[in-house]
């Protein structure tokens, strides 16, 4: 009974947070690009689509993830970008 | 011909030397001739664990460079037939062995020995290059906390780019009752991280402590729990096929029956 208690009372188990952070923080460290590098690819990303908008740079987010590659078999490395726009120049259109 | 293992693991305190010391006597318990080789130069331990400390003379530096044969510096173990150890030297570091006089060592040892077990440093500088240079075989030790798994993966990418192929995971100090309630990562949790074959599963096992106090390896304890896993990962690395044994069904069982007759869970 009290087992039945726990299994729908209780919050998410501390191992699955375990398992999320250990697989984002591998992916990094299998990728074996330093901070650097991203910054690198950071900048360089701005450095374009600032010829057509302005964007937010204080909030952009870059960063290397996984996600399940197109057949759904395995997991492959993705470059995830969330650029905040704030305004888009009028020459771009 | 002998094969050469490398315990290994990337974080330190995971129980590479405890692991080597074990697998060591198992194999020797076994009739194979087996040498030990303390490579953490500067910081060695093996000895300690193996309860041989006061019997050292020349140690690992002491033989590649030539100042004393292989022989003289082998400490034989009187407790198990045809088990020697090679210590590490305390007064040096890590730079006074080079990998290619690992290599010349553990061709000579292969010669007349069966098995040839290294107990690697933690870390991945020239200590860990030492000691895998002459290997045949991985053992990859972690725990299943994600400091350890994460030095075990990188690890494992070395070792891989250094021709050491297929190397095997031990998972050291599982603490079946955290495993059961989801707060301590299962095997199969680790094991679908790193991505490689098991050698085996280790509890955590106050007893480990008790028998390094004495210097007298834990697999020679019949009551022992890690003593009992380290029986079945030194078959494994005989080519023994030994099941897993199943930690959370047989745990929660032990548990329960400990409880129903008022035995303290240990």
């Amino acid at each position: 009974m009290l087992d039945l208690l726990k299994i729908f009372g209780k919050p998410k188990a501390s191992k699955e947070v375990a398992k999320e952070r250990l697989k984002l923080v591998l992916i990094h460290d299998r990728a074996n690009v330093s901070p650097q590098f991203l910054e690198m690819l950071k900048s360089e990303i701005i450095k374009v689509i600032t010829n057509y908008m302005d964007v937010d740079e204080s909030a952009l987010d870059i960063q290397l993830t996984r996600t399940k590659s197109d057949d759904g078999e395995s997991t492959v490395p993705a470059l995830y970008a969330n650029i905040p726009i704030r305004n888009i120049k009028s020459s771009g259109k | 011909m002998g094969e050469v293992i490398v315990v290994t693991s990337g974080k330190g305190g995971v129980g590479k030397t405890t692991t080597t010391a074990n697998i060591g006597v198992g194999l020797a318990l076994a009739g194979k001739k087996v040498v030990l080789i303390d490579t953490d130069i500067g910081l060695r331990n093996l000895d300690v664990v193996m309860g041989l400390e006061n019997r050292i003379v020349y140690d690992l530096v002491d033989v590649v460079e030539g100042f004393c044969r292989v022989k003289q510096a082998l400490i034989k173990d009187k407790r198990y037939d045809g088990l020697y150890l090679l210590p590490a030297a305390q007064t040096r570091d890590k730079t006074a062995v080079s990998p290619q006089q690992m290599m010349k060592l553990c061709d000579e040892l292969r010669e007349e020995y069966d098995y040839i077990v290294i107990d690697c440093p933690a870390g991945i500088e020239q200590g860990f290059k030492n000691a895998i240079a002459g290997a045949d075989r991985a053992v990859v030790v972690t725990t299943p906390e994600v400091s350890a798994v994460r030095d075990a993966d990188r690890i494992i990418g070395l070792l891989e780019a250094n021709e050491l192929k297929n190397p095997k995971l031990l998972v050291n100090r599982v603490r079946i009752d955290m495993v059961k309630r989801g707060d301590m990562m299962n095997i199969d949790d680790i094991i679908d991280i790193l991505a490689i074959g098991l050698i085996g599963v280790v509890p955590d096992d106050e007893k480990i402590v008790v028998s390094t106090n004495k210097g007298e390896p834990a697999i020679t304890d019949d009551k022992s729990p890690a003593g009992q896993a380290y029986r079945n990962i030194a078959k494994r690395i005989m080519g023994e096929e030994v099941p897993f044994l199943n930690l959370e069904d047989d745990g929660g069982l032990m548990f329960r029956l400990k409880k129903l007759f008022g035995i303290k869970a240990t």
